[in-house]
């Protein structure tokens, strides 16, 4: 048994309540239960309200998972949360939970780095992590570039937003646009009837930035640009063309993320570039980036959609590897910390 | 029959041991943003100390609040995957109605003000009787001034007081916090009279937050 650990995976870090199943690199069960729609109302992700429904779908979700996966808690090895980054007030749901199901199975408990997991998860997606990989990570949270020799313990940022995550910027340029939150989803679908007829600038990529920030990614201009231009349209009476101005937004995001990750990538000698947060769902930069790694001879890793966005699949694949690799488990009095630095993976 | 309790509605994280309504042992920790670091080891600690594990418990007794949000939480997360994870059943209880038996107050009026930060305080009154301690109203979240002058001049326990001297004159400060002995022992009383007591968060306000409706129509 002690090779192929059974580990339950909790994530709580947003909006989502994921509990994943993992048997050694064998995915089990990815059991989410989301609270989007009712942050729909808000526009935007409210703390509180996704700490109170993460209380609620917490031992409902843990059940189902087991249920699905044929697992009894007590057949579990291990229990792995998100101990951070993340929101304070959610986190600590998970982290709470955690404990008390480690602490009533006499379990090792294990707090990963939520960064780390989206790159962990790949590995019961697609095997075992080429060493180094370069990871592009993406969501309405995050927009990092991460080399990683070893996702158990070791983890080193290049580079990340200086403002604005690139899903932020989707919701922005969403709300601008009219489009429903989240703006992801409705911003690619807006996109596939639009040309790209709109020069959006690209944040970070000429001249004394490139010294200072290669490997930085920015999105706020881009979106003032976005803002900017709707407003000049609608201010000289003409219709705002929503498809032509999400594909042209669109294109300027996603060839930014794809050129850095491909300068990083050959930079640091990685020939395996792996793309994972909730923007990756992103159907644009998913051809993008397979078209540019073909051409530069790196590897694409890309984790089907339901794994690139927040899950508790992801915990549990990083929390197998620390067993596997016979790391050290967290003590009890783990906190959970809402600004944990992504070269901290297990704290 | 052996019940662990769990409050963490306050700045205190509270844990309590009682078997077959006797409190065998409390323990707690002050630490108003220690609740999700301080709860679990706290547990592990109360039961080693006491000869037990996790599994020779038959229930939980939880404080449901009113609390601050964040820590009330970890309380309630704590004992609902606990009571998952071992197959037992939790219960809850209103957390002032165990600070107001905390009180061993004579026959009686009484009322309980906890802090609800923001220049407010959770509360509830209650009438003591022979033997028995009963809600008249509450719980509720308030500013203390706007309570009626006569409740504010009952016997007030909780650190209402302590944080509003003015406004409450009769304040006893030795009970400010939940114990968890207290909350096992109030639980096997309701057990014991067929109560029904289901777990759930006393927030008693909304999260601050606008929906993108109200925004417009501000
Ligand atoms: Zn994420």
């Amino acid at each position: 048994m002690s090779d192929e650990p059974l580990v339950l995976g909790i994530e709580t870090s947003c909006d989502e309540t994921g509990i994943g199943i993992v048997r050694g690199t064998t995915l089990l069960v990815d059991a989410i239960a989301s609270s989007v729609e009712e942050h729909a109302r808000f526009g935007g992700v409210v703390p509180e309200v996704a700490s109170r429904a993460h209380l609620e779908a917490m031992v409902p979700t843990i059940q189902r998972a087991c249920e699905t996966a044929g697992v009894a808690l007590t057949d579990l090895d291990g229990i792995a949360v998100t101990s951070g980054p993340g929101l304070a007030g959610a986190l600590m749901v998970g982290v709470a939970s955690a404990k008390a199901l480690a602490l009533s199975l006499g379990l090792p408990l294990y707090g990963v780095n939520h960064l780390a997991s989206h790159v962990a998860v790949d590995i019961v997606e697609h095997g075992p992590l080429p060493e180094p990989t370069m990871a592009l990570l993406v969501s309405g949270g995050h927009s990092s570039l991460l080399l990683v020799p070893d996702v158990t313990s070791d983890v080193r940022p290049l580079g990340s937003t200086v403002d604005d995550a690139a899903g932020e910027a989707f919701d922005k340029v969403a709300r601008v646009l009219g489009l429903p939150f989240p703006g992801g989803p409705h911003i690619d679908r807006a996109a596939r009837d639009g040309q790209i007829t709109i020069d959006f600038p690209r944040g970070l990529t000429a001249g004394r930035d490139m010294e200072r920030h290669r490997f930085d990614f920015s999105f706020s201009g881009l979106k003032t640009a976005v803002t900017r231009w709707v407003t000049a349209e609608r201010e000289a009476g003409r219709g705002i063309p929503v498809a032509d101005v999400a594909a042209s937004f669109q294109e300027a995001v996603t060839d930014v993320l794809t050129r850095k990750a491909i300068d990083a990538c050959r930079e640091h000698g990685a020939d395996h570039l792996q793309i994972g947060g909730g923007v990756a769902a992103n159907s644009r930069l998913r051809a993008m980036a397979r078209e540019r790694c073909d051409r530069a001879g790196i590897q694409l890793r890309v984790p089907r959609p339901g794994l690139c966005t927040d899950n508790g699949a992801m915990v549990a694949a990083l929390g197998a590897q620390m067993m596997l690799k016979g790391r050290e488990a967290s003590r009890l009095d783990l906190p959970a910390d809402s600004s944990m630095p992504v070269t901290l993976v297990r704290a | 029959m052996v019940i662990l309790g769990i409050d963490t509605s306050t700045s205190a994280i509270g844990v309590g041991l009682g078997r077959d309504g006797e409190t065998l042992a409390s323990a707690q920790r002050i630490d108003a943003r220690g609740h999700s670091e301080h709860l679990a080891p706290l547990i592990v600690e109360l039961l080693r100390d006491n000869g037990l594990v996790p599994r020779d418990l038959d229930a939980i007794a939880v404080g449901n609040g009113p609390g601050p949000f964040t820590g009330l939480r970890v309380g309630l997360v704590t004992a609902v995957t606990m009571g998952h994870a071992l197959g037992i059943p939790v219960h809850g209880v209103c957390s002032l109605d165990v600070l107001a038996v905390q009180a061993g107050r004579p026959e009686g009026e009484l009322l309980v003000a906890t802090d609800a930060r923001r220049k407010e305080v959770y509360w509830a009154r209650y009438a003591v009787g022979a033997g028995s301690v009963a809600r008249l109203v509450g719980p509720a979240v308030d500013r203390p001034a706007d309570l009626p002058q006569e409740v504010r001049a009952l016997p007030t326990v909780g650190r209402g007081p302590v944080l509003f001297p003015d406004l409450f004159r009769d304040g006893d400060q030795a009970v400010l916090d939940v114990d968890a002995g207290v909350l096992v022992e109030v639980v096997a009383r309701r057990l014991a009279a067929g109560e029904a007591m289901p777990v759930e968060a006393l927030y008693l306000r909304r999260p601050d937050a606008l929906t993108t409706a109200e925004r417009a129509a501000r």
